[in-house]
């Protein structure tokens, strides 16, 4: 593919499909609880801007209603939700050190890699940067699984599994130009029940071990009393 | 203006090096004013950096007794290298002919050039804040020397050459595309630019007291013509890095043809260019604050950060076949 036979508006798509890599690191780094739901909140809406962009190119109008849902619930409602949330536990000035950022940075770096390598052997479709989008998706896909695996406080694992589902929404975008109705109507609303579910074990969580560092939670009680 | 024009284009190289040194004090000026302007201050005049170069050279310059010759000759090959790999940079014109020494790793090799002996003059003497100044200038360009060279890279992959003329030429010629591997570059570049001519989120320019300073640190020794050749290199280094990344992300404006009009627009363009620049410059340090130094190393991974992903962005979706 020559990059520049392209026209301005699947150029513009590549744009943001980027971007939103962007910020899948951006949200395995930040340190700050809040700016990371920020960040996210920027996440949703590009994922949103990818969809009405190739709505355009695609002249398929049900785009436009996924991409209207997808700003809706993934650049507004969940990130106010978790918002109140965080402010409701008091973690609203919660900053979580990273053991090694640039070694993190480095593992990330090599997903991205490797999802391009996955997707490699792939054949082209009929829209030219169908195949390159997926390497991205993937990557943001496994970017949000990293986020789980290396942070420790809750919420930004659910950031995390969220972003995941962002990096599927944008391989059925860009690939397929979006799924039926029916089934992404039924996907966003496990998401939005899956945040409120997550609410409740938040709490349910702090109540039983005073903190949201989900490591606390492989220690056992016993050894407070040996420290006696 | 004519006398240059009939000695053909190495007048011209010659010309656009000199306006190299003339812009270098300018930008500086302009910047200060831009951020007095922001606190309320009215501020010294905007060629006050000329004022105080011409006081700075008229003076006596006074060297310590434990001073070696490398303290003595640093002023001059740090002022030399700087301006050298200056004037490699297309600033008005493409087709000079200095253009083919324009090579993006030989102006990287340049700039550490004077970065080592601005760092063993900083040494020489033996005093404790130079010594200090010095290890942290190595520790912050050892950091942003790899991020620049892969944003460097990333232009040199789509523009098939190391060469600045024909990376500008290229993206001029390609008209508007918007590729996301220069938007990750220009990211990387700003910050690579933003530590390495010691602005505010890494070195603070106007400080002289603070146990955190960098290149003051430096040149704390240093006075008279020493002193003004050292600053007036920085300052060279800081309208290289503005035209550096003015003149390869925003080409436009800048002559192919060496026409009196078409030149003379290129003047125009580019001091506006690096206007815009040094505002946005001022009052991004208006608004930042500076950060500890043990926050610059993570500044610079953010920086090679971008970078790379400039490149990544740039194999997987836009050569990716």
């Amino acid at each position: 593919m020559i990059f520049t036979s392209l026209s301005l508006l699947p150029q513009l798509v590549l744009m943001l499909a980027a971007l939103v890599l962007l910020t899948s690191f951006a949200l395995l780094s930040q340190a700050r609880l809040v700016s990371a739901i920020h960040v996210f909140a920027w996440q949703g809406a590009l994922v949103a801007a990818v969809t009405v962009v190739v709505a355009m190119t695609s002249h398929s109008h049900h785009l436009y209603f996924s991409g209207a849902l997808t700003l809706l619930l993934k650049a507004l409602l969940i990130p106010w939700m978790l918002h109140r949330l965080t402010r409701r536990l008091e973690l609203d000035r919660h900053v979580e050190s990273l053991g090694r950022p640039a070694l993190t940075m480095m593992a990330a770096v090599a997903l991205v890699v490797f999802s391009y390598w996955l997707v490699l052997p792939m054949i082209q479709q009929e829209q030219i940067f169908t195949r390159n989008i997926i390497a991205i998706s993937l990557a943001v896909l496994l970017i949000g699984l990293l986020t789980m695996v290396f942070r420790q406080q809750a919420v930004i694992q659910v950031l995390g599994f969220m972003s995941m589902e962002n990096g599927l929404f944008l391989a059925a975008v860009s690939a397929t130009s979006g799924m039926p109705m029916v089934v992404e109507l039924g996907v966003a609303f496990d998401v939005l029940v899956a945040m409120v579910l997550f609410g409740v074990f938040f709490f349910q969580i702090r109540e039983s071990i005073d903190s949201l560092d989900v490591d606390r939670l492989n220690r056992l009680t016993e050894t407070l009393e040996d420290g006696k | 203006m004519d006398h240059f024009l009939n000695a053909g284009p190495w007048g011209l190289a010659l010309l656009q090096a000199l306006l190299y040194a003339a812009l270098g004090p300018l930008l500086v000026g302009w910047i200060r004013k831009v951020k007095a302007r922001l606190q309320n201050r009215r501020g010294a005049p905007i060629i006050q950096p000329y004022r105080d170069l011409w006081k700075l050279f008229a003076k006596e310059a006074r060297v310590a007794h434990t001073a070696s010759p490398v303290f003595r000759s640093a002023p001059y090959i740090v002022f030399v290298a700087t301006w050298l790999a200056a004037a490699t940079i297309p600033l008005v014109a493409t087709n000079l002919p200095t253009a083919a020494i324009a090579d993006l790793i030989a102006l990287v090799g340049l700039l550490a050039l004077a970065r080592f002996f601005l760092a063993l003059a900083g040494m020489d003497v033996g005093t404790a804040f130079g010594g200090m100044g010095a290890s942290r200038e190595m520790l912050v360009s050892a950091l942003a020397e790899p991020a620049m060279l892969v944003a460097v890279f990333t232009l040199a992959m789509t523009a098939h050459s190391t060469n600045l003329a024909s990376v500008v030429d290229y993206h001029l010629n390609s008209g508007l595309v918007l590729r996301p591997s220069f938007l990750f570059a220009l990211g990387g570049l700003l910050l690579v630019a933003l530590a390495e001519t010691g602005r505010i989120p890494v070195d603070n320019p106007a400080t002289h007291l603070e146990l955190t300073m960098i290149h003051e640190a430096m040149l704390l020794e240093y006075s008279g013509r020493h002193l003004g050749m050292m600053e007036w290199a920085a300052q060279i280094k800081l309208v290289l890095y503005g035209t550096l990344i003015v003149n390869i992300f925003f080409p436009w404006g800048i002559a192919q043809s060496l026409t009196p009009v078409a030149l003379g627009v290129a003047l125009a363009a580019i001091v506006i260019k690096l206007l815009i620049l040094g505002a946005a410059l001022a009052v991004g340090e208006t608004v930042l604050a500076k950060m500890r130094l043990f926050r610059a190393p993570a500044f610079l991974n953010l920086s090679l950060l971008l970078s790379l992903l400039g490149l990544l962005s740039h194999i997987i979706l836009e050569v990716g076949a």
